[in-house]
């Protein structure tokens, strides 16, 4: 539609176009079969200047609303970018780019004698599904809307773990499946609740109408209930280790660094925006303390894992829970404190410095798979020496885990902890000294080998391509630069969010 | 709520997929069977689209009802018979390469773990 597109609003343009490019981008690699090696990159590119597009429109003229076919609510289905959808979307097109540069060195839609290669080919559709998914997400205003994207998100990152075909990922991908669906499931029936007492799904329109009454407060607890288990959170944490450790690397990536950043990113907009009065002391509190229970528990079990992969996603169930002590220490019935915007800041920050950190180590690990043909951790001795710049990604996103400056970690995580120590709050506080301690546990266990002086020296079993290398190294330094530069960041998430974006809660 | 309203056919609809709903969860919860699983997911969504049903009545009684809840209900059953496919090829797959047809009980199956080394 040539009206929408360069009409006087091409912002909105922008937001179909950000939703249309993947799907469109799915459908034309299927029939191009292995011709189309390089439609994805191609499209990743586009997809990275489409989100920085976005997000300069928001920096510069404020929240972005499209109202797809011209349909306004309550009918029509609304998409909204505000500066933490800006956000979100760009980091999505930011680790798309290396990912998809790291993948095209083990998933070629053509053979090497010109044949077309089946999961060589599949992989990209279904990345290109995972970001459809994605990009709904952020973007819709629409609760039914959420659904549907949330849903292709599952159907999508599901099959990529997997797409090598072994069995014990099968498993791992039906607990995943299981636990998604009932996520989903538990979502549209709060949705269905809301729709029932209120009479529409626009977020804008329901922010106005929600009451602080039982049915909204049953809805709220079933959509965040079925949002947790999407998030792997504690205590519904179990699917994601075998799920997230088992996939592909260029998969395992996405799904740690992104796909569950998008219920999280749900679940705040659920908490934030739509039912801020309802956030009282004890449901942050609860909130709060399942965040804690994952920071401890995840990090213990990645202590006490054998190998690399398997320790990179206990550490996710770990650094997912940090995001979740964002509710008692910016929500939570305060009135509003000079502080609790930190909070917010500080744990969106934490999702996107630990969404480039984590595709960093998933993909460092995914070439030490390659290179030394395995990834227990007691057997890297000269790691160091052979791949030197995996490793040193590996401690440039160890920064970010352990929360060590500079690094985009640090900041996210030093907010959060100067926001519990100003509020009076030492319980948080000491369980992030914890997690953070325990991660440098890990991360230095790691090192340490990585970088001892083997008996015989290391001898790679398969080279590995620069380019894979340097999109890992990328990964890690993005994940530390955000910590230099972190001013730009917070003025663009402050944009169009909520009270508790700026200066705290009600 | 009075008694008298369940006995309304959206009040009967609401109770139905309530309970739909709660022997759903209950299945997919204590069953092991992958098959039952499914089916348990199902009777879930089956709930789910019976509440949308009694909302959309509640909301403009008579014959039609309100559109939209209709139409999402359609749009959930095109989702549910695609994660239902999914899960069934997935249990197909993982029944003829393991015979097995329920979950390891334990998430940290050695299978994951093993299977590189």
């Amino acid at each position: 539609m040539p009206g929408v597109v360069w009409g006087p609003d091409v912002g909105s343009g922008l937001l179909a176009l950000a939703v249309v490019l993947p799907v469109a981008g799915a459908l034309l690699i299927l029939p191009l079969g292995r011709h189309a090696e390089r439609v994805p990159h191609l499209l990743f590119m586009a997809g990275l200047v489409l989100a920085t597009a976005i997000a300069y429109h928001v920096w510069i003229g404020g929240v972005l609303t499209a109202a797809i076919g011209g349909w306004p609510a309550p009918l029509g289905i609304v998409l909204r970018a505000d500066g933490l959808s800006a956000v979100m979307l760009l980091t999505t097109a930011l680790v798309l780019v290396p990912v998809g540069i790291f993948a095209a060195g083990e998933f070629q839609p053509r053979t090497a004698d010109g044949r077309e290669s089946r999961a060589g080919l599949l992989f990209w559709p279904l990345m290109m599904g995972v970001w459809a998914g994605l990009n709904g997400t952020f973007l819709s205003n629409d609760l039914f809307n959420i659904y549907v994207a949330l849903e292709l998100l599952t159907l999508a990152a599901v099959p990529l773990v997997t797409l090598e075909g072994k069995a014990g990922t099968l498993a791992a991908a039906l607990r995943y499946l299981l636990f998604a669906l009932l996520g989903s499931l538990l979502y549209m029936l709060g949705a269905a609740l809301l729709y029932g007492t209120h009479g529409t799904l626009d977020l804008t329109l329901l922010a106005d109408r929600v009451r602080d009454d039982a049915s909204a407060l049953i809805a709220a607890a079933l959509m965040t209930a079925g949002l947790l288990a999407k998030t792997a959170m504690f205590p519904l944490h179990l699917w994601l280790p075998p799920a997230h450790g088992g996939a592909p690397a260029a998969a395992s990536a996405i799904l740690s660094a992104l796909v569950v950043k998008a219920s999280f990113y749900l679940v705040v907009r659920l908490w934030f925006d739509l039912f801020p009065s309802l956030l009282d002391d004890t449901g942050a509190t609860v909130l709060g303390l399942f965040g804690a229970a994952a920071i401890l528990s995840g990090s213990v079990l990645a202590l006490r894992q054998a190998r690399l992969k398997l320790l990179v996603a206990y550490s996710t169930l770990a650094q997912l829970g940090y995001l979740f002590l964002m509710f008692p220490l910016a929500g939570g019935g305060t009135e509003a404190q000079p502080w609790t915007a930190g909070a917010w800041s500080g744990g969106i920050f934490h999702a996107v410095s630990h969404a480039f950190a984590k595709a960093s180590l998933f993909l460092g690990a995914g070439i030490l798979v390659q290179g030394i043909g395995h990834d227990r951790i007691a057997d890297l001795r000269g790691a160091a020496r052979s791949l030197p710049m995996v490793i040193a990604a590996f401690g440039l996103s160890g920064l970010s885990l352990m929360g060590l400056p500079p690094s985009g970690g640090f900041i996210a995580k030093w907010l959060l902890l100067t926001t519990a120590m100003a509020s009076g709050r030492w319980g948080w506080a000491v369980v992030m000294f914890a997690g953070g301690l325990l991660a440098a546990t890990y991360v230095f266990r790691v090192l340490n080998r990585a970088m001892a002086t083997p008996e015989q020296p290391l001898r790679l079993v398969q080279p590995v391509h620069q380019s894979r290398q340097l999109a890992v190294l990328f990964l890690a330094l993005v994940s530390v630069l955000l910590g230099l530069v972190p001013a730009i960041p917070f003025e663009l998430l402050q944009i169009g969010g909520g009270l508790s974006t700026v200066e705290g809660f009600r | 709520m009075s008694v008298d309203s369940l006995f309304t056919q959206p009040g009967l609809y609401g109770v139905t997929g309530a309970l739909a709903i709660g022997i759903g969860v209950y299945g997919l919860i204590v069953r092991p069977h992958l098959v039952r699983k499914i089916i348990a997911v199902n009777m879930v969504g089956s709930g789910v689209f019976l509440l949308f049903g009694a909302v959309a009545d509640r909301a403009a009684p008579g014959p039609g009802g309100d559109p939209v809840p209709h139409a999402m209900i359609i749009t959930g059953i095109v989702v549910a018979l695609s994660a239902t496919a999914l899960a069934a090829t997935l249990t197909l797959r993982l029944s003829r390469e393991t015979g097995r047809t329920a979950l390891p009980p334990e998430p940290e199956d050695p299978a994951v773990q093993d299977k590189e080394s």
